[in-house]
C-alpha cells in the first residue's frame, strides 16, 4: 500500500488531550457513528469501537497528547493510535493481562484493570505495538472486513 | 424479559428510554469496571453497574448493550443522562445493591452473557 492510498482511505483523525477525562470515550462513539451506514457488519463495528475505546483511554490515561486515525480500506479498517508520552519500557509486560500502572483517577473513571491492550490484540486481526521510552507509543490495529 | 419487567422487579425508575420498555433482554453483565465490561460483555445484554459516568454509557454504546441498570442508587449527572439520550441507551435506576439486582433478575430467568472468563461453561448452555 502506498502512502497516497492511505491518505485516500483516511476516514477521520481525532486529537486527544492527555488527562482530559471528561469526554473520555467520545472518540470511540464518534468512530462508531462514522462507520454506520457503510455496509460494515455490526459485529465488526463493535470490535473497532472497543479497540478505539481502549486506545483512547490509554492515551488519556498515560500520554500528554495523541491522535487516533481511522482508515477504511476496501477489505479492512485500520485504527492507528499515536501519542507523545512516556512510552512503554517493557511491551511484553504491558501486554500481560492484569498488569497496570493506572492511578486512582483512572480507576475512578472505571478503568485500569490491565486488560486494555490484551483486548485490543484479541479484537484485531493484525496488531502492532511499538514504543520509545520518553517519546511515545504507536499502536496499529487492522480489522479485516471479510471475516 | 422485557425492560418494563426489569423495572417492575427492581422498583426501578426509567431515566431514559420510556419508548424502549418493550425491548427483550435475556442476558446480563454486572461490573463497576468498564475495563472488564469491554473485555467480557456481549451485545444485547443488560449492563448492571454502580458506575454512573459518561464512560459507562459510551462503553454500552461501543458494545451495543441493550440498556444500563444503575444500581445502589448512585446519583446521576445531567451529562450522564444527556449522553444516554444522545446515544439511545435506555437507563434504569434502582436503589437495590448489585447483588440483589443480579440475584432477583437471575431468579426470574436472566443469565450471564458469558458464564466464565475462559468460556469453559458455555457449552453447557441449553437455551
Ligand atoms: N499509550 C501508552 N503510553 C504509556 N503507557 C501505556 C500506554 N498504554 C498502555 N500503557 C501501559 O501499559 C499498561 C497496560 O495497559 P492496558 O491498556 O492493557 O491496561 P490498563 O490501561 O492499565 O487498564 P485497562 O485498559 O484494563 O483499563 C498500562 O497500565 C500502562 O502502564
Ligand atoms: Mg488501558
Amino acid at each position: 500500500m502506498s502512502g497516497d492510498d492511505l491518505i485516500e482511505s483516511l476516514e477521520g483523525i481525532y486529537h486527544i488531550q492527555g488527562r482530559d477525562f471528561v469526554d473520555a470515550g467520545i472518540v470511540s462513539s464518534e468512530v462508531k457513528k462514522s462507520l454506520q451506514g457503510k455496509g460494515i457488519p455490526e459485529s465488526i463495528i463493535r470490535r473497532i469501537a472497543v479497540i478505539t475505546f481502549e486506545a483512547e483511554i490509554n492515551i488519556i490515561s498515560y500520554a500528554q497528547q495523541g491522535t487516533i486515525q481511522l482508515f477504511i480500506e476496501p477489505d479492512a479498517v485500520i485504527i492507528e493510535a499515536n501519542d507523545m508520552g512516556p512510552g512503554i519500557a517493557d511491551i511484553d509486560l504491558a501486554l500481560q493481562e492484569g498488569y497496570s500502572t493506572a492511578d486512582d483517577s483512572i480507576r475512578e473513571l472505571g478503568f485500569g484493570a490491565g486488560m486494555g491492550l490484551c483486548n485490543i490484540k484479541k479484537f484485531s486481526d493484525i496488531f502492532e505495538l511499538t514504543s520509545e521510552v520518553g517519546q511515545g507509543t504507536h499502536l496499529k490495529s487492522i480489522v479485516k472486513l471479510n471475516g | 424479559m422485557k425492560l418494563s419487567e426489569i423495572r417492575d422487579l427492581l422498583n426501578a425508575r426509567v431515566i431514559v428510554g420510556e419508548d424502549k420498555l418493550d425491548v427483550e433482554i435475556t442476558t446480563a453483565f454486572g461490573a463497576d469496571l468498564m475495563s472488564d465490561v469491554l473485555s467480557f460483555a456481549r451485545s444485547g445484554c443488560l449492563l448492571i453497574t454502580g458506575l454512573s459516568n459518561p464512560q459507562a454509557v459510551r462503553t454500552a454504546y461501543a458494545l451495543d448493550i441493550a440498556a444500563i441498570l444503575v444500581c445502589r442508587g448512585k446519583s446521576l449527572t445531567d451529562k450522564f443522562i444527556e449522553i444516554a439520550r444522545e446515544l439511545g441507551i435506555p437507563i434504569l435506576w434502582t436503589r437495590f445493591i448489585m447483588f440483589e439486582s443480579c440475584g432477583r433478575l437471575f431468579q426470574e430467568g436472566l443469565t450471564g452473557c458469558i458464564r466464565k472468563t475462559d468460556g469453559t461453561e458455555e457449552k453447557t448452555i441449553v437455551r
